[in-house]
């Protein structure tokens, strides 16, 4: 860390940063060694975070181990904590958000990578590149005021007219709750599933689509059938990316899930995430138990997002080099 | 033409379209976002809304000027964070490094770029805030730097490494030394690739919100120097959204249409500058 | 270009340096109750004395005391006293106390939004306690009814909601219900986040204002202001001589008067469920928490001169906000005690 904040006052305005590059022009050591205390301090901002998260959750590791995940308990008057209401809330809107997204994301991945004419995939690309850059409180505040309304007059009483047998759709219509959370996030991450998805079905070679055309399937088939195989593992990938976007969203969640610690098999129950319940509590949790609860619940989350990145980063490589090694051949 | 065989064409035509309304779908809802933003924000921008302070809650009238300079600030004490480590650390993964050391670099912004912006808050919280005792523009700053680093590192890694090996062999056959190869001949050839990345990186990080929160908290008032808690136009718009009044509401649009605005033009700004530049080949 | 960058960078840092020297920012946060109270005083300040910012930020009263405690601020402000394990670790992260200065009173009230129903109505401890712990759920349950003939409520569904961070807006509330239930008191208890048995979280009084406005056949506890500024409808409640009171200042002030001859040297009490016939049964004092010692002078004294204001012509403003001033008695006795800030 000091390496980092000590070596940034000297690194002056970046873009010109050619005349500081000229002064170190005689040495390529210093060069290197330079630009490896950069690179190195990546890793220990890293390897500080990680630290940072496992020392401060030392309290209540080993007051409730892994009871905290299994208790729905969250009583900072008691000092009692289990995380599992903020787990399943995590997973269900995330799993809603998927539910949504996945169908449509790839979808869309299709039209633009194997119908659409290189112009209009390229121009369509480049508005869902901007979607992708809309910051989560945008999505939040459009979520308060357009999504929570529309869920509570017309969604959720039609849900609940139509398939209230379902104890997925009981319960009053609050508006806010798992399956808005859902939706809001569906929206935020399909975006993330048609880039990635694209860019694996194009990568899918040629001669795969030819010859299933020249046996005489019909477009569809040899999309489906053929192509959108080929790039399985690729887009799999563009899903894990996509989820461990929906688990690790704050703001957009904060503000449309209920924030009520609840495990109800109803869509339409508010609930809380892990994400949510740090940005309420965090600043304002009184002990030092309640404090390094809500940091364990962070630890939780990146070890969360960490593997299902890794996972997701694999499954995409794997099916580029796929393609690229078919190409060549 | 037999009917499995029209059938299967119909299926064929009918699934093509479909995949089309859902692209169209996706599209849509950018095109709905910004409408409604201009919608309601442009009714409620005002030019006392980037000069004045906010008023005291419950009265309507005042605006985000504090906000707006607050969000300069973190960002610009970002750049100054992320963008030295990230380009230089860049510089040593494409140029210098060996097969374990930059394995170990990457796959660390790699995760790095993967934590949840919420859990950077806490860190940024209990490495700055806490040791100094005091929410501040500086830890705000570093919480959206760090979050800066990654993009900013894999981006300029991959513009570094596209410069054509020609040039580089070129540059080093006329008896350069490396450190010169690389300043005078691959980071000019990368040139827009790199200030690309930055933009993107930049505009990913102005509309945090999360990591904000517990680090540079909030003001009413103008925020003086660094160690002072500051506001900033996400945070402002989270508080004004949730809360009752409708003056506030009416600003949040506001700062979100500002936001957002700013955001997009970085972003087309950033690709166009790109799209002029040198050719990258697609991966 | 790049000169032009690096030349606004330094002028930006210079500027801010400059203003650094001639302002002194003090640094506060905690309590939403008294939230519109406070960043009226403190605009008003500001006014008075143009080097003096005094930045408060409403997270909640939990943080409020966290933040202080930490020292990450320097004064925090609570609607709950901090309770002595609190002092204690204060005491022992800065080796000297913490003060608490009551500076205005204030009712948290039962706000409610059911469509089709614009009449006050009545809500007896029972009912509330019922209502809060999900055992009443509809909005024509006789408990509710009986109180309020001549109203007819809906058969809707009750969506309760409450605070979704620590809060003394819901100590005050639970504190309520834990004196008037047992069932209360047994399952929940009072604090700050307590584990509510139903209801959506909402943060802060502002969140759980806009999410009753926002939601039919809701109901929320909120300070006054907020229903007040809000154009909501909130209810009268029994007290404990048996008589349904509106929320108003002079019911705060009626809860407040037998305290008010008794203040402990901490000011640190409770006068929900006061006794008075017009006293409103869920009024509190709010404080603001101040450290003992200070380090810098120049904050000391200006925190001094403002809690002298506030608690002088700062009072003044309270009424216009829907906030009781301190009885007389209290203000003397603080006014005392400012001198105990080093």
């Amino acid at each position: 860390m000091a390496t980092s904040t000590t070596a940034v006052p000297s690194a002056g305005p970046v873009a010109g940063s050619r005349s500081f590059l000229s002064r170190l022009r005689d040495g390529d050591e210093i060069a290197r060694l330079i630009t490896f205390l950069f690179a190195a301090s990546v890793v220990l901002i890293t390897l500080l975070l990680v630290f940072e998260l496992w020392q401060g959750s030392v309290l209540p590791r080993h007051k409730f181990g892994f009871s905290f995940f299994r208790t729905s308990v969250w009583d900072p008057i008691f000092d009692q904590f289990g995380a599992l209401p903020f787990i399943y809330g995590t997973l269900v809107t995330a799993g809603v958000a998927l539910i949504i997204a996945v169908p449509l994301g790839i979808g869309a991945a299709i039209f633009l990578a194997e119908l659409a004419p290189a112009r209009i995939s390229d121009t369509l690309e480049f508005f869902i590149d901007l979607l992708a850059a809309v910051p989560s409180v945008i999505y939040g505040l459009l979520g308060v005021f357009i999504v929570v309304p529309l869920m509570r007059e017309y969604i959720q009483p039609g849900l609940k007219n139509t398939l209230g047998f379902l104890p997925l759709f009981q319960g009053p219509a609050y508006g806010v709750g798992f399956l808005t959370a859902g939706i809001v996030l569906a929206i935020m991450v399909i975006p993330y599933i048609i880039s990635v998805s694209r860019e694996v079905l194009l990568s899918v070679p040629r001669d795969q689509r030819e010859a299933a055309l020249s046996l005489g399937s019909t477009r569809w088939e040899s999309t489906w059938k053929v192509v959108v195989p080929f790039a399985r593992g690729g887009i799999m990938g563009s899903i894990f990316l996509a989820l461990a976007r929906a688990l690790g969203e704050t703001m957009a969640v904060t503000m449309v899930i209920g924030n009520t610690p609840t495990i109800s098999a109803s869509l339409f129950s508010p609930g809380y995430s892990i994400a949510a319940v740090i940005a309420n509590e965090f600043t304002e949790a009184t002990g030092a138990m309640y404090t390094q609860s809500l940091i364990e619940l962070g630890l939780v989350l990146f070890i969360l997002t960490f593997v299902l990145n890794g996972f997701a980063r694999l499954l995409i490589v794997a099916t580029s080099q796929r393609g690229a090694g078919m190409g060549h051949t | 033409m037999s009917p499995r065989l029209r059938w299967r064409k119909f299926v064929s035509g009918f699934m093509l379209t479909m995949t089309g309304v859902c692209a169209v779908v996706a599209v849509a809802v950018l095109f709905f976002i910004l409408g409604y933003l201009v919608y309601h924000g442009g009714t409620s921008i005002s030019w006392n809304f980037f000069t004045k302070l906010p008023a005291p809650v419950g009265e309507t009238g005042g605006g985000m000027a504090n906000a707006i300079v607050g969000s300069a600030k973190l960002l610009l004490l970002a750049t100054l964070i992320g963008v030295p480590i990230g380009f230089f650390g860049a510089i040593y993964l494409a140029e210098f490094s060996g097969g374990t050391i930059a394995f170990v670099v990457r796959y660390a912004a790699d995760l790095l770029n993967g934590v949840p912006s919420i859990v950077i808050g806490i860190f940024a919280f209990t490495l700055v805030v806490q040791p100094f005792k005091h929410f501040s523009t500086l830890a705000g700053g570093f919480a959206l730097g760090l979050m800066m680093i990654p993009i900013t590192l894999r981006s300029t890694e991959e513009f570094l490494r596209a410069v054509p090996r020609a040039l580089r062999e070129g540059a080093m056959a006329l008896g350069a030394s490396k450190w010169k190869t690389i300043s005078t001949v691959i980071v000019p050839a990368a040139y827009r690739g790199i200030l690309t990345a930055i933009l993107l990186a930049f505009a990913r990080v102005a509309g945090e919100t999360a990591p904000l929160l517990f680090t540079a908290l909030g003001n009413r008032f103008w925020s003086p120097g660094w160690n002072q808690p500051t506001a900033s136009l996400p945070a402002m718009i989270y508080t004004y959204a949730i809360a009752p009044y409708e003056d506030w509401h009416r600003q949040a649009w506001a700062a979100g249409l500002v936001l957002l605005g700013l955001i997009l033009v970085i972003n087309i700004v950033a690709r166009a500058i790109l799209s002029r530049g040198i050719a990258v080949p697609r991966s | 270009m790049k000169r032009l960058a690096g030349l606004f960078l330094v002028v930006l840092c210079l500027a801010s340096i400059v203003w650094a020297d001639s302002t002194l920012s003090i640094n506060g946060a905690g309590a939403t109750f008294p939230y519109p109270m406070y960043s009226k005083w403190f605009d008003e300040y500001h006014k008075k004395n143009a080097n003096l910012q005094i930045n408060y930020q409403s997270i909640g009263s939990g943080g409020g005391i966290k933040q202080v405690t930490e020292g990450t601020v320097d004064f925090g402000a609570s609607d709950l006293p901090m309770n002595e394990e609190q002092l204690k670790t204060y005491q022992d992260k800065h080796g000297s106390g913490i003060l608490h200065f009551p500076t205005v009173m204030g009712a948290v009230v039962a706000t409610y939004n059911i469509p089709g129903v614009s009449a006050d109505l009545n809500f007896t401890p029972e009912a509330l306690a019922g209502i809060f712990l999900g055992k009443i759920t509809k909005w024509n349950d006789p408990a509710i009814a009986s109180a309020n003939s001549g109203v007819t409520l809906p058969a809707n569904d009750i969506v309760v909601v409450h605070r979704a961070d620590g809060s003394g807006t819901t100590f005050i509330w639970t504190d309520y219900l834990s004196k008037i239930s047992d069932e209360w008191k047994k399952t929940v208890g009072a604090g700050a986040s307590p584990k509510w048995p139903v209801g959506l979280g909402g943060k802060g009084n502002e969140g759980v204002t806009g999410t009753v406005k926002n939601t039919p056949n809701s109901i929320g506890y909120v300070e006054l202001i907020y229903a007040q500024s809000n154009k909501i409808p909130y209810g009268s409640v029994k007290n404990s001589s048996g008589t349904f009171v509106k929320p108003s200042l002079a019911a705060v002030s009626a809860a407040a008067a037998g305290a008010a001859k008794e203040m402990p040297d901490d000011f640190r009490v409770s006068i929900t469920n006061a006794p008075g016939k017009a006293a409103y049964p869920i009024s509190s004092f709010t404080w603001l928490l101040i450290p003992e010692k200070f380090s810098d002078a120049s904050k000391r004294d200006a925190l001094k001169g403002f809690l002298k204001w506030a608690l002088d012509d700062g009072q003044n403003y309270a009424e216009s906000l829907s906030y009781a001033k301190l009885p007389k008695e209290v203000v003397a006795k603080e006014l005392k005690a400012i001198n105990k800030i080093q």
